[in-house]
């Protein structure tokens, strides 16, 4: 489905991301860990157009998303989340979704200008596809109230919805869980699966905690200093002594 | 719930109503004096200036100052039309604004690249090459300006084209394409990451706002039949801003209500001479102190809330559907 080929992306003299391959199949749910300053954000900035990548291609579906913007990439199929949560905390849980439908069901301008029909038919649509998405992640109560006002967890879990709402093929969670308490992270993982079937999602998603990328994910990429230093299944990689190295260190 | 939105328009279009003929009727028995008539008129060209500015600055969040260089071509434009190409005052007046929402995606596409105080560097240098240009221009009467532009700007045209300016950017805001400029302001990554062009948005927002400005422009000329380039300095656009700014970033009610205020509080303090700009000036520091998000902050006064009716949104129609 998506296919990264020798990805590379330095700052100035700073390589963050150093020849990166990563290849994921249609269904899969692939977790990508590695410790702090890893490369992982970048990674996913790199996949979402938020970077041009230095050198290197990224094929989704059989077209380079490199040089495309963000917003064209998200036209392709691939939606995300942020790591520091980045929702619309003035506007309306409800409005925040509607939003990401925005490219999808949009109306005429002159149907906004003038309140022509095919302005309250889009809306009516918008209202019902949100909604809908709300209410399996259990946020349609609270569909009128500000993002900002939101509990923590409500706030990490209104993101996914957002990102759902673009109608993507290929999902990027970055750190879903991060900040969530142990029974809500294990809430959000059973969610994670079920989505992925429901909306027959293909998912990356980057995580800090071993364990629980280890109980959902199928197969992972461990990144570490900008390269991939272990790929492979949860029990594969937790036999890796490299990737133990770069998590604890070696023995002195 | 929707006999109660019927209800509320109705009640609204029946004030409108009632204020048109009022002060038509006013005007007509001449119970109002030439001075309160140019403020009047201030008033309806401020509103319309306020609320195109805030569509810029409010709601899609980048600082524009450049707003009185849209005014000054909006009305020079019509002027043209009417005083030298003897066109009718609508026409003149669409052109008007037609060709100022041009200059502004012409103007708005390199600087809204630009973020933050960058653009309002850029926007202000703008403002200040429309009039540079205007005075170098003797078909429009260089530094003099033009005089005995006639005087087509009728309350009845001021009115109707006021509360179009309203409804119109009221309708975008209320809708998927205004509320992509709002997510802009809220968050640009985010935006972007979900779909929206947000170039294309901005600058969008931005020619729509000088579209308005234009038309202010336009009425502005023919009621006071003399324009020229220092008539619109960068004070005009500050003006601008300091109503959007009063009124709150991001509610248009607060904008008119702040366009209106500003207007009569500067009538007011008109007989004071130079003591005026420095009570206006404490005015603002204390509104700014008291109230720092605006007088209206990022709500709108709305009947809903003043009648204080229950279940607001179009939502909750829809939830009632479900049930």
């Amino acid at each position: 489905m998506i296919t990264v080929n020798k990805l590379t992306k330095t700052f100035g003299g700073l390589t963050a991301v150093s020849n990166v391959d990563l290849k994921i199949e249609k269904g899969e749910l692939v977790g990508l860990i590695g410790p702090n300053g890893a490369g992982k954000t970048t990674v996913f900035n790199l996949l979402t157009g938020v970077y041009v990548p230095t050198a290197g291609e990224i094929i989704f579906e059989d077209k380079s998303l490199v040089h495309l913007k963000p917003y064209q990439i998200t036209a392709q199929g691939v939606a995300r989340t942020f790591q520091n949560i980045r929702l619309f905390n003035s506007m309306t849980v409800l409005d925040n979704v509607k939003l990401a439908f925005h490219w999808h069901d949009k109306y005429s301008l002159w149907g906004a200008f003038l309140r022509l029909p095919d302005f309250f038919r889009g809306e009516e649509k918008m209202d019902e596809a949100a909604m809908e998405l709300l209410k399996v992640f259990r946020l349609d109560d609270k569909a009128g109230e500000l993002a900002s006002n939101l509990p923590y967890g409500e706030q990490r879990r209104l993101e996914i919805v957002r990102a759902l709402a673009a109608k993507p093929k290929l999902l990027l969670l970055d750190e879903p869980a991060a900040g969530m308490n142990p029974l809500e992270t294990k809430e959000l993982m059973a969610l994670i699966g079920e989505i992925r079937d429901k909306f027959d999602l293909t998912i990356l998603l980057i995580e800090h905690d071993m364990s629980l990328v280890m109980s959902i994910c199928e197969r992972i990429y461990v990144l570490d200093y900008g390269k991939i230093i272990a790929e492979g299944t949860p029990e594969e990689i937790k036999r890796n002594p490299r990737v133990i190295e770069a998590y604890l260190g070696r023995e002195a | 719930m929707k006999a109660m939105r019927l209800r509320n328009n109705l009640i609204i279009a029946v004030c409108l109503a009632v204020l048109y003929f009022g002060i038509a009727y006013a005007m007509k028995q001449r119970m109002l004096s030439s001075f309160h008539q140019v403020n009047l008129y201030l008033m309806g060209i401020n509103i319309i200036m306020a609320v195109s500015l805030n569509l810029i600055v409010g709601f899609t969040g980048q600082l524009a100052l450049g707003h009185a260089g849209f005014m000054a071509i909006g009305a020079y434009v019509s002027a043209v039309m009417t005083l030298k190409l003897g066109q009718p005052f609508l026409l003149a007046v669409l052109v008007g604004s037609l060709a100022t929402g041009v200059v502004g995606v012409l103007i708005g596409l390199p600087p809204l690249r630009l973020r933050g105080d960058y653009l309002a560097i850029a926007t202000l240098g703008f403002g200040e090459i429309i009039r540079g240009l205007l005075i170098n221009i003797n078909y429009v009467g260089g530094a003099a300006g033009m005089n005995g532009i006639p005087k087509l700007t009728t309350w009845t045209w001021l009115f109707i084209f006021t509360v179009a300016t309203v409804l119109l950017i009221k309708n975008f805001i209320n809708s998927s394409h205004g509320r992509a400029c709002i997510a802009i302001r809220e968050n640009e990554i985010a935006a972007d990451a979900m779909g929206i062009n947000t170039t294309f948005y901005k600058v969008l927002a931005f020619s729509i706002g000088a579209f308005f400005a234009g038309l202010a422009g336009a009425l502005y000329a023919h009621y006071f039949f003399l324009i020229q380039p220092q008539t619109f300095t960068i004070l005009k656009s500050f003006d601008a801003l300091v109503m959007v700014v009063f009124g709150g970033l991001g509610s248009l009610t607060g904008s008119i209500i702040a366009a209106v205020a500003i207007t009569v509080v500067n009538a007011a303090l008109q007989s004071l001479g130079a003591l005026r700009m420095v009570i206006y000036a404490l005015l603002l520091v204390v509104v700014m102190v008291f109230r720092p998000q605006g007088l209206m902050g990022t709500k709108e006064f709305t009947l809903r809330t003043l009648l204080r009716q229950k279940g607001g949104s179009g939502l909750h129609d829809y939830r009632k559907q479900v049930d």
